[in-house]
């Protein structure tokens, strides 16, 4: 996977962001969201919000659905655990909820402490209460959004996107 | 840590709340879980009011993504010391932002009042207006009097940055007041009230 390949599906999900009528954008960085993050900063129907935790970004959300916008959240899978108790704002709320989450700790991984969050990103969101759309191949990624976040603001339900490391490429610090 | 002093402290968290919230107009509330929820449903329930009831650490942002959706309607959030010393982080992602319509109130009785009042840090050395200053806030007080918190009503209600008070309150327990505890007829009348029926 080159930054081609990588510029090319963010401009694809950010195409859907748009479609979609998403205005506030909250993140928490990842290598593999660099471009789409640079393309909502830049976006004037947007407004981006860096975070300094991502469960800051699943209360922010809350509020504002509450005042009529929609939302994402970008994070990696490490910041999954952070947002656990935070998560039964939107479930018990039955607010929508689209998480667009990079994957570490998978096949390849260079850093051994991404691991344990990263096996057990998809099983900690299902336990609460978030619906999974796994990914591992590029060309179903703009397709793979669309109906989450379609299931997300239509259902209401919290989603998330888990975009593999096979499409993010490996992070090995030039090893 | 003295937990002692916040015992004779001059202002009583239900007369602060009712003071900020008379005459609120259609200023939109977002109270932070437990004694904080409470007091805003004592100076009258209100369907723009969205008391939360869990989520510890979430008032705060809360209110930012609420204020940054609604740029024409002034913003208050309400919580306490122990709230607000878990998502002291969020301080830092609202001066960022900057939003002009949200100010955000902290009750610091120095306590956690819903488990049996055990001291937070803020009856140590902590000192959360420094906090704010510190992660960015153009405007930020400590109230430890009548005469502060009316001069410092007038930031709440037409502040043209966002305002962050730490209000020195009694530590006491007033009666519940409780608000509806089901998240989705709160979001349901907050959204009713506010935009109006869905499409």
């Amino acid at each position: 996977m080159t930054q081609t390949d990588i510029a090319t599906w963010s401009g694809e999900i950010y195409q859907k962001l748009l479609r979609h009528r998403v205005r506030q954008v909250a993140y928490v960085p990842d290598a593999g969201h660099l471009h789409l993050i640079e393309r909502c900063i830049e976006s004037r129907e947007m407004v981006s919000v860096p975070l300094t935790t991502e469960e800051e970004g699943v209360a922010l959300l809350a509020g504002a659905w509450l005042g009529g916008d929609r939302g994402v959240l970008l994070m990696q899978s490490s910041g999954v655990g952070n947002c656990l108790n935070m998560l039964s704002l939107p479930r018990v709320c039955e607010m929508p909820l689209v998480m667009l989450v990079t994957m570490r700790g998978e096949c390849g991984e260079f850093n051994p402490w991404q691991i344990p969050m990263g096996r057990n990103t998809e099983k900690l969101l299902t336990t609460a209460g978030v619906l999974t759309f796994p990914v591992d191949e590029s060309g179903r990624l703009e397709e793979v959004v669309d109906s989450a976040m379609r299931k997300a603001f239509e259902g209401p339900s919290a989603v998330a996107v888990l975009i593999s490391q096979r499409i993010l490429g490996v992070k090995n610090f030039g090893k | 840590m003295d937990s002692e002093r916040s015992k004779h402290y001059p202002l009583y968290r239900r007369q602060v709340v009712a003071r900020l919230l008379r005459d609120r107009g259609d200023m939109l509330v977002v109270a932070g879980l437990g004694a904080s929820a409470w007091d805003i449903t004592a100076a009258g329930d209100d369907p723009l009011n969205f008391p939360l009831w869990g989520a510890m650490g979430g008032a705060v942002p809360m209110g930012l993504g609420l204020a940054l959706s609604q740029p024409g309607r002034r913003v208050l959030v309400v919580t306490g010391d122990g709230e607000m010393l878990m998502g002291l982080g969020s301080l830092a992602t609202v001066a960022l932002q900057s939003p002009a319509n949200l100010g955000i109130v902290v009750l610091d009785n120095e306590h956690y009042g819903e488990t049996g009042m055990q001291s937070t840090h803020t009856a140590g050395n902590a000192d959360l207006a420094a906090m704010a200053i510190a992660a960015g806030f153009p405007v930020c007080d400590t109230v430890w009097d009548d005469a502060g918190l009316e001069a410092a009503l007038p930031l709440i209600r037409n502040g043209k940055a966002p305002v962050f008070l730490n209000i020195k309150i009694r530590a006491e327990t007033p009666p519940l007041v409780l608000p509806p505890k089901q998240g989705v007829v709160l979001k349901n009348r907050f959204r009713l009230a506010l935009l109006g029926a869905e499409e």
